[in-house]
This record gives C-alpha cells, structure tokens and sequence, in this order.
C-alpha cells in the first residue's frame, strides 16, 4: 500500500495505533472508540492527532471536535460500500474541515475519480497504482453535472456562464 | 424531446473511452472479474444465462425515430436482430460480445444514447408516463423534471455506491401510470394553491422480495428544492442503509425499519442543511432550457370529429376492435396516442425485432412528429398522432405485426425474460405467457374480461411486477420442477396494493387453467361492469380460493 | 437461480461462460472448451467431478478464458449427454421460445436437440 496525497506518492508521516497499544509519540490516528475513552490524554499530548473512522461512524459525532483533528481517516470495508463518500462530503461541505480526509480500506481505481470529487485529498492505493494510472483515473470527465466538495464549477454554471456570455454579446452587438 | 448540449455529448463520450479502456484492461487480464464487475454493472452489462445481455437506457421512456433505427441497426450488427422492452422503459440486448460493446456504445453515443447506470448500485434509470405530454389532466409533462433528476444523477460522486440499486418514478396525472408508489422514490407532480408546480414526494416502495407501497413523506416541495430535497434522501439512504445484507439493502427496509416518520425527521433535517448552502437550487432558467425542448410539437387546429374514420370504424372490424382498445384520449383536440402492442398471440412479450423497430421509425417519423415511447408495460406509444391519420397509421401496423388489439386487456400481459434467458430465474415466464395469450386471443372474449393486467416473474426479484398484478404470477423451483404461485388484487396505480397470494403453487400444466379459473370466476361474479380488479376488491380472496382449490 | 444439481449427484459435467463473447461453452477431455454439451467430459463420483472441476477453474484465473466456472448434473445415455436440470437443459440449447436462437439453431440436430423440450426433469 502507498499513500497519495494532492496526486504525489508521499511518505506517511502517521502511525495507526490499535487500541491497545500504547501511544507513540509523533503523528497518531487513533480509533474513535479510542477518541471517546481516552480524549483528554489524547488532547494533552504532543504531536499531530488523527481519527480513523469506520462504516457506520459518521462524522457528525466528531463534528464539533474536528479542530483537535489534522486528519481524518475513512474507511472503505468494500469498495462496495460507499457511505464514506457521504462522509467525506459532509466533512468538507457540512463541517468545513481542512485538514487531511485520507481514503483507507479497499478501493478501485474506478473510484479514484468520485473521491477526489467529494473531498478526499490522500488515497490509500494499492502497489499497482501509478502516478499515471492515478492521473487518468481523476481526469476521466471534463465536466461534473453535480457541484460537489472539489468546488469545480458544474454543468449548470457553465451553461449559465456561456448564457451569460451570449446574451453580454448580444448587448455589446 | 431533450438533445444534447456539448456538456452532455462530452460526458457521454469520454464514458465511451473511459469503458473501452476498462474492456481493455478486463481482456487482458489487467482488471480481475471481481473489479470490473461492477464496472460494467454500471455500463449496464450483465452475464446471463446463455451471453452477455446489455441494457440501453431510454430515459424516461422517450425516443426519437433517429435512435429507434439505430437501435434496430444496433441490434442486427452486434445482437440477434431484436431487442426487449423493459419494466424501466428500457431496451435489453440478449447476445453482445464483450469485445464489441465499446463500439456498440459508441455507436449509441453517436445517436445521444448510453447505458449508463442502467444497472449497479447507483441510480437508475428515471422512469415516467409514456404518455408524457399527451395526457390529459397532466399539470406539466414529467420529462422536464426527469431530465433534470436523470442529469444530476448521473455519475453523481456521492451516491455510486449506494447499498443497492435505486429507482425513481415521477407521474403528473391523477392516474399514475409511472407506478411511483412501488419505486425507492416516487414523485407526483402538483400545484400548490398558489398555481406554483412543486412535488408530492414518496419514499420506500418496492417489488422483489419484500414488495412495499411508498410512504408520502412530503406534501410539496418547491420546484427550485426538488435537487436538494432529493440528495437528503439519497444521502440519508447512502449513510444508514443497511450494508451488511444484499436482501435488506434497498431503501424501503430503511424506510420500513425507522419508520416514515422518522425517516421524514431524518430527510427533513438533511434537507435543512442542504437547502441553506444553495448549491443544488434549481434555477429556473436551466429548468426554461429543458422545458423549450419538451414543448408541444406544432399541433394543427383539427376537429376529434372525423367521419372518415367513423365510417372506417363501421366497416373494418379488426381497425374498430383496435380503435377500442389501442386508442388513448389526448389533449389536443383532433389527436390520439395510439399504443402499439408488444404482446401478439404466442410470442415474447415486449420483444420487438430490428425490422420492427425500422418500421415503428418510419410511421413516428411520417405520422407522429418522430417522436416514440416505451411503456413500463413493454409496449410502444406514438404520443402525438392526428386522428385522421389513425388508419393509415393502423395499417402500416399491421404490416408489420404490431397491431394487436389488445392494450390494457388479458393478453396484454407482463412477463420477465424468465429461466429462458436469466442467470437469476427460478422458472420460465414467456412459454406461460405464450400459452395463457393464445387461450385467450378471442378479441371478443378479451373485451368482454375487459381490463385486466397479468404480470408474471420467473423469479422473486420481480422484474416482471408480478406483486401488482391484477393477476400475479411468480415462478418458482420446487425441487427442480417449474411451479407457478398466483397472486391476486394487485395494482401499480395511484390505489398502489400489493397482491394476495392465493395458495400453493401449480405446475406448468395446472397454471393455465388456474387462470381460466380465476377469469370464469370473475365473470360469474362480477356486478355492473366491474372490471377484475374492483370485483376482487369487493369479494376478496375468497371466492376464487375456492374456485381454484376446490379440487385440492 | 434455478437449481442445477441435486445432492449426491452421481455425474457431473462443467460450464463456464466465454470472456471474450459469453457463449455457454463446456470442458472436454482434453481441457478445451466445446459450446456443445455432447463433447464435455463426464465425471463420475465427488472426487473425478473435484478433479474437472478445477482443472476448469484455472481457465477463469490465471487464463483468463472463462467466467462463472461451475459443475452441474449430468446423465450419460445411449443418446448422448443428458443435463439432469430444466435450467441447464435450457442452457446447453438456448431460449425454448426462440428455437431459431442459440446452439438449437447452430449445432448439428443431433446435438442439440437431445434437451430442447425440458420437462420436469429431477424426478
């Protein structure tokens, strides 16, 4: 497994602690069990805190703690389950998170294109994943009919926009 | 009808290429079965029971003769020479090779058709009235809103996960004819007392094995709150519902776990949220850009009075038994909606050969402003066609063997492909629906049952609607042996009911006469006109229980 | 999905369906794949029906050649190979209600048409 973040392969800087085992020091994601039980220890340490969160966790039961948090893992069991795209969507749309919403678990190439739309900004891939393969995965469509969490304009807006620009042209004419 | 815009044409495009890269990387062995299956799920192809079988969708039923004969091109190029009607109003091929569906696909992208999301878990095809725009009473035609419904659904990266497949219907009469209240969501097109056009929302319904009517959870939703309203459902569902079960994965389970109530607090408070972000409002220009393509065709100012065609009627017995029963009002004076049968006496319901779909074509090119409609009920419907030209229109049908007399009646039946063709099915459907058409193709004794639908499914997941059938029939594997269990008192309409089932199943030769059975039952019974379904509700079960198991 | 073997089965033949065009296609003797059933090995007893069974399964992965590799009941008879099940009866022929379609219309008579009127059949 590699870590892509912002279309670079880079090191991972963060260590998944299970929760028993003790914590390190350094970058730590934690479990939100973890979270709930040992939340003042986890506040009072030094080093860059993150929560992994599973399907079926949502992210409006961390909502209002999100500023301890400079990244947020969620997983895909399947790839097949999809609620992490709702969650990440909320994160970003909802909540207005920025910091690190990290893709974990299984996921397919195919998919690379929606979670890049819905906010997720590192991908847990697999060996076999390229830059290449990577860069033609999220470029697969020139245009989203949806606005979504990456913010790019929608279908509708560039029609709105060419609108806009035919009837300005009409004036000018 | 809607054509594409660049945006629209590009997106369809570059899904061509996205697909033949992944039918590339699939041959090769690159891609694992297990990775691309629900990649091609999603470009609609299934593996079935003798080939691949490949899903067109059609949106919201509607065609033009342009795509009609490339359809029929299509299917003599890659396929067998004919194609199958759906219940979603979409069009089956039975024989593609894998290897040929990137340039089948882009044969359809040329004609602005596409398969996708006719299959995954991802959002379907959104489906409506096949008189679209025609009807009477109709508040405004459907099709506009399911343009809009079909653009923001279509690789929506939220919701292409989803814990299974998601449908939605939308109607804009009184009487539903999209059958809304047996769909995840169905929308009901209103006007509030203010004149302004809003939605009736329903959630949760659905046939296979655990058939359920909707639940209304709103009364009106403003026309600009419709995307965001919707996206708090998909969202709701997408988050809570079920992962851990294939069989408890639709929305109805959630719909039925939480219930509507809560399932409205849920949606409502999504709904909340998403609506003070403005992001999915509908402005009303891209919905004035949609409707400018859903506008009437140039109508003529005629009169419904054409003696000609009266006089016809008196002297053609076959045109006058066809005006009977394929012949729908329109609300254009002057102008009919003629519905083309798809069920002839002894063949495949909802089948249609390549010469057939080129003929259909050229009569909706010459008599109906080239516009076409699939019905959900596997038939074909010319929405806009002048009442003086209706026997010229006949009899060009009949040429081409699609002038069945026989729209609404007994042999005008419903039936899934069936263990003749599906990987899923339990048992065969169309030979029992050959059968029961040919037991009953007297015209005069289809009149005289008058309206009554048979809907049969070879299997529990009920493609061919068999819960709300009048009459249900649904196959089943009895140790290997092809059995049929009847149900009864169905409806997909606006009185949406669920079927009762009757008793144990009956074999292949019983099933027949188990449906004489019900049919003289009925006769006897019957008060005042009363068609099957309204006597069913008035004596229940009972009388045909006995009828039927008199001998058990 | 209709049921396409009973337990204890005595014989089996295998199936897959092609990659490359779907068509129903059955493991002969010599690890080819025939799309008639008359030229599929039969395998006699749990553990020969084992044996074909993954000597086909290779064809799936790594050949990448085949999908849906599966064992079915069969009888052998003086005619030819008989598919035990209506579902398999139907597969090795094509649709009952298109006798123009499928194998029924392309394979030699006597092939194909041992099953193509497939009655209740587990008896």
């Amino acid at each position: 497994m590699r870590l892509i973040k912002n279309g670079q392969f880079i090191e991972d800087e963060w260590t998944t602690v299970a929760d028993e085992e003790a914590l390190p020091e350094g970058s730590i994601i934690v479990t939100l069990e973890r979270w709930n039980k040992e939340k003042d220890a986890l506040v009072a340490r030094k080093g860059k805190l993150g929560i992994r969160l599973k399907s079926g966790e949502d992210p409006s039961q961390i909502a209002d703690q999100l500023a301890h948090f400079d990244l947020v893992a969620l997983e895909f069991p399947v790839y097949r389950n999809g609620r992490a795209f709702s969650y990440a969507n909320l994160l970003r749309e909802r909540y207005e998170y920025k910091g690190e919403v990290r893709a974990v678990g299984n996921v397919l190439r195919d998919q690379f294109y929606f979670m890049v739309r819905v906010g997720f900004d590192a991908l847990e891939v697999g060996d076999e994943i390229t830059l290449e393969i990577f860069q033609e995965s999220i470029g697969s469509f020139t245009h989203n009919y949806q606005p979504s969490a990456d913010q790019k304009p929608s279908v509708l807006s560039l029609r709105q926009r060419l609108a806009a620009n035919a009837a300005a042209g009409q004036k000018r004419g | 009808m809607y054509r594409y815009d660049e945006f629209d044409q590009r997106l369809v495009n570059e899904r061509v290429a996205q697909f033949r890269g992944q039918v590339a990387r699939r041959l090769s062995g690159e891609l694992s079965e297990d990775a691309f299956k629900p990649l091609r799920l999603m470009n609609g192809v299934y593996l079935q029971l003798h080939a691949y079988m490949l899903r067109i969708a059609i949106p919201y039923g509607t065609l033009s003769s342009r795509q009609m004969h490339k359809l029929a091109d299509i299917s003599r190029k890659y396929d067998k020479g004919y194609g199958h009607f759906t219940t979603r109003q979409n069009l089956q091929l039975n024989w593609p090779a894998l290897k040929d569906i990137p340039d089948l696909l882009e044969e359809l992208a040329s004609v602005e058709m596409h398969c996708i999301q006719t299959s995954g878990n991802c959002i379907r095809n959104t489906t409506s009235d096949h008189q679209a725009g025609a009807a009477l009473g109709e508040v405004e035609d459907p099709r506009i809103i399911c343009e809009v419904i079909r653009q923001w659904s279509t690789f929506h990266p939220e919701f292409s996960f989803l814990p299974r497949k998601f449908k939605i219907a939308v109607s804009a009469t009184e009487q539903d004819r999209a059958a809304i209240r047996v769909h995840d969501i169905g929308i009901q097109i209103v006007t509030n007392s203010a004149g302004e056009i809003g939605y009736e929302v329903w959630v949760g319904g659905g046939l296979g094995r655990t058939p359920i009517v909707g639940k209304k959870i709103s009364d009106f939703i403003a026309r600009e709150d419709l995307l965001a309203y919707l996206e708090s459902i998909l969202r709701v569902y997408n988050m809570f519902g079920r992962r851990d079960n294939l069989y408890k994965a639709r929305i109805k389970i959630l719909v039925h776990e939480i219930g509507a109530e809560e399932m409205r607090k849920q949606v409502e408070a999504e709904f909340k949220e998403v609506k003070a972000r403005g992001a999915l409002q509908l402005p009303d220009e891209e919905v004035a850009r949609i409707q400018a393509y859903f506008l009437p065709p140039d109508f003529e100012t005629l009169s419904d009075e054409v003696p000609e065609i009266d006089a016809l009627i008196a002297k053609d017995k076959d045109f006058a038994d066809w005006m009977k029963s394929n012949i729908s009002a329109h609300k254009h004076p002057g102008y009919s909606i003629v519905n083309i049968s798809l069920k002839p006496t002894g063949l495949t319901p909802g089948d249609c050969s390549a010469d057939q779909m080129d003929k259909i074509a050229d009569i909706a090119e010459k008599y109906a402003f080239s516009e076409i409609r699939a019905a959900h009920e596997q038939n074909i419907c010319l929405a806009h066609v002048r009442r003086k030209d209706l026997y010229e229109v006949y009899k060009a049908l009949k040429a081409a063997k699609l002038a069945t007399a026989n729209i609404g009646l007994i042999t005008d039946q419903i039936a899934c492909p069936g263990l003749d063709y599906c990987n899923l099915a339990n048992a065969r459907s169309i030979p029992i629906a050959q059968e029961i058409s040919e037991r009953f193709k007297n015209i005069e004794l289809q009149q005289k049952i008058g309206r009554l639908h048979i809907n049969m499914s070879g299997c529990i997941n009920a493609c061919g609607h068999h819960h709300v059938g009048h009459i249900g029939i649904l196959g089943v594997d009895k140790k290997g042996v092809e059995h049929y269990q009847v149900t009864l008192g169905g409806a997909a309409d606006q009185t949406a009911a669920v079927g009762d089932i009757v008793g144990p199943a009956f074999t292949e030769g019983e099933i027949v006469n188990a449906i004489d059975t019900i049919v003289n039952t009925y006769l006897d019974i019957r008060q005042n006109d009363e068609i099957f379904i309204d006597t069913y509700r008035r004596v229940g079960a009972q009388p045909f229980k006995e009828k039927l198991y008199a001998s058990h | 999905m209709a049921q396409h073997s009973r337990k204890g089965a005595q014989f089996h033949a295998v199936t897959a369906n092609r990659l490359l065009d779907g068509v129903v296609v059955y493991l002969t003797a010599t690890d080819e794949w025939s799309e008639s059933l008359q030229d599929a090995e039969v395998a006699e007893g749990k553990e020969a029906a084992d044996a074909l069974l993954a000597r086909g399964a290779v064809f799936f992965e790594p050949k990448n050649f085949a999908l849906d590799v599966y064992l079915f009941e069969v009888e052998p008879t003086a005619t030819g190979i008989r598919a035990s099940s209506v579902r398999e009866a139907i597969r090795q022929a094509g649709p009952t209600v298109r006798k123009d379609l499928g194998k029924q219309a392309k394979l030699d008579d006597t092939r194909a048409s041992l099953n193509t009127s497939p009655q209740a059949v587990f008896a």
